[in-house]
């Protein structure tokens, strides 16, 4: 009975190990074995092309403006939710969540039939010169509303759990609103807003669907990494599009291996968190 | 009425729902607006051609299967993860995220050069007749890929609160293992993966960055919706594309409805706390 019991645990730790080895971790190893294919020469000078280091720019100054804005959006909605009963709250919760189960296509699309040439605020850009749309602004737009989600889902379990006596006593013992949100609120959720932030910084600087949309892929001008990626890998240049991939992943590596080690340091802290996506 | 201790409530109500009025709300009510600029007869054109009911029975019909594989496999890893104690347990767990974390584009092309008929495992498997890459088996490979991590994550913490008192009752008062098994602890985790099953399904149907490369795109064969949606906006038929794209938001929903319809119904099994 026993040595059966061992045989069966043995083996559903074989199929579970090679599960994730051929699903996971073969996916993230080809792409690093593809970028450097030719050699690291060929890997490095992908990089000292304009198009490729325009198109890592583009990503840096999308995720820099959309992520800060979702980091208040996320903060204010957690500190609505977790702290507040009020009529409507459920329905305001599955409003914050829609961007999760919108297709991203459907999201760039909403915005093209926004601020597009044929879109309700369209005929007013083109009088005033205003490109939205194929332009920076829709690439923003997209992306916040792609990861506005990330950081309120993570902020709301825990500042649930962690419960709102603490800020009641700085309320009582005479704390102001904000001298109460930087000496006590945001000490207690510093470690899931950082791990909050991460997620959405990976989700914005990747996020493909919804900017592949809005962009027109213009080279130079609306191509963020993802978009590179692609137009490479059309392109049959291979190694070109790995080697920006392989950048894409390293930052997916890092902010994992950087989750491994917050939940490995502040378990107690990041528990309550649930669900993380 | 109690005096709210705590402030902010008036500035975070009004903040949250301006913004999400104009980020969620304004964007989404401009699509469903634009799908009624098309006609009657449009609508029928659209629904009843064989191209979009293709696209539509591939992206539900792929993601359905795609979630159904996950709650197998994501049941033996959570498993695994939570009960058994091996080495690079830690590590695996931590790749588990990967598909969360990974760009879909990344995600699409890297599939692609495993499963292309010269790929690491496709030279393998095309001569064996299994045609992966280029073929609607693809589009499900990587809806499992995308949506691998909702049915562990979900499960895990269920997993470890899970009191393992019930089952040595259950062995103990004679129960086989499987018994054990699927008579006390799947019940007890049905409601579990369920949720996971509809997390995972949400995310595949709408998932166009990983499945492009792989699928091939043959239409009729292997597109996707989102996919017919982008080709709609490429010739300038703004109102069929809007108008797709509300089938599939109406479909999605009414697909998770049902999920949670489910659950509900499996809760019934649930152990009175």
């Amino acid at each position: 009975m026993t040595t059966r019991a061992s045989v069966v645990r043995v083996l559903m730790i074989l199929v579970s190990v090679a599960v994730l080895t051929v699903f996971l971790l073969l996916p993230l190893a080809v792409v690093f074995s593809e970028a450097l294919k030719q050699g690291l020469h060929a890997f490095t000078r992908v990089f000292h092309q304009a198009e490729a280091r325009s198109a890592i720019w583009l990503t840096l100054l999308v995720a820099a403006i959309a992520v800060p804005v979702n980091m208040v959006f996320g903060v204010a909605a957690a500190w609505l939710m977790a702290r507040f009963e009020f009529r409507g709250k459920a329905l305001l919760g599955a409003f914050i969540d829609l961007p999760f189960s919108v297709s991203p296509v459907i999201s760039g699309m909403a915005f093209v039939l926004l601020f597009g040439a044929q879109g309700w605020f369209g005929p007013w850009l083109i009088e005033r010169n205003l490109g939205v749309i194929f332009a920076v602004p829709g690439l923003v737009l997209a992306t916040v509303f792609v990861t506005l989600p990330f950081i309120a889902r993570e902020l709301i379990p825990l500042m649930q759990a962690q419960g709102s006596e603490e800020e009641e006593a700085a309320r009582v013992l005479g704390a102001g609103s904000w001298q109460m949100f930087f000496r006590v609120t945001l000490p207690n959720i510093r470690w899931a807003l950082l791990y909050g932030v991460l997620l959405c910084n990976a989700r914005a600087m990747g996020e493909f669907g919804a900017v592949s949309v809005v962009s027109g892929h213009i080279r130079n001008l609306t191509t963020t990494m993802p978009l590179e990626v692609e137009m490479r890998y059309n392109e049959y240049d291979y190694v070109g599009a790995f080697a920006v991939a392989s950048l894409l992943a390293l930052l997916a590596v890092l902010t994992l291996a950087f989750k491994a080690l917050m939940e490995w340091r502040y378990r107690h802290e990041l528990a309550a968190g649930g669900v993380h996506r | 009425m109690k005096r709210r201790v705590l402030p902010g409530f008036g500035l975070t109500l009004g903040y949250v729902m301006a913004w999400l009025g104009l980020i969620v709300l304004l964007p989404l009510a401009a699509l469903v607006f634009k799908s009624t600029a098309l006609a009657p007869s449009g609508w029928w054109a659209l629904l009843s051609a064989p191209r979009t009911l293709a696209a539509l029975r591939l992206s539900f019909g792929g993601a359905v299967l795609a979630a159904a594989v996950n709650v197998f496999a994501g049941l033996l890893v959570a498993w695994v993860l939570v009960r058994h104690r091996f080495p690079g347990r830690r590590l695996f767990d931590a790749l588990v995220d990967l598909p969360f974390a990974l760009p879909t584009a990344v995600a699409g092309i890297a599939l692609t050069a495993i499963y292309a008929p010269e790929g690491w495992l496709g030279r393998y498997l095309v001569p064996m007749g299994i045609k992966v890459a280029y073929a609607p088996l693809g589009v499900v490979v990587a809806m499992v890929f995308v949506g691998f991590p909702f049915v562990v994550r979900t499960l895990q913490p269920v997993l470890e609160s899970m009191e393992r008192e019930v089952e040595e009752a259950a062995a103990s008062l004679g129960a086989t293992r499987w018994q054990v098994f699927f008579r006390v602890v799947l019940p007890l985790l049905l409601p579990t993966l369920l949720t996971g099953f509809g997390l995972a399904l949400a995310r595949a149907v709408g998932e166009y960055g990983s499945v492009i490369f792989i699928a091939g795109n043959i239409p009729r064969v292997s597109e996707i919706t989102p996919l017919l949606i982008v080709e709609k906006l490429e010739e300038f038929n703004y109102a069929g594309a809007a108008a797709l794209g509300v089938v599939m938001l109406v479909l999605s929903l009414l697909l998770l409805l049902l999920v949670s319809l489910l659950q509900r119904a499996s809760r019934r099994w649930e152990l009175p706390r």
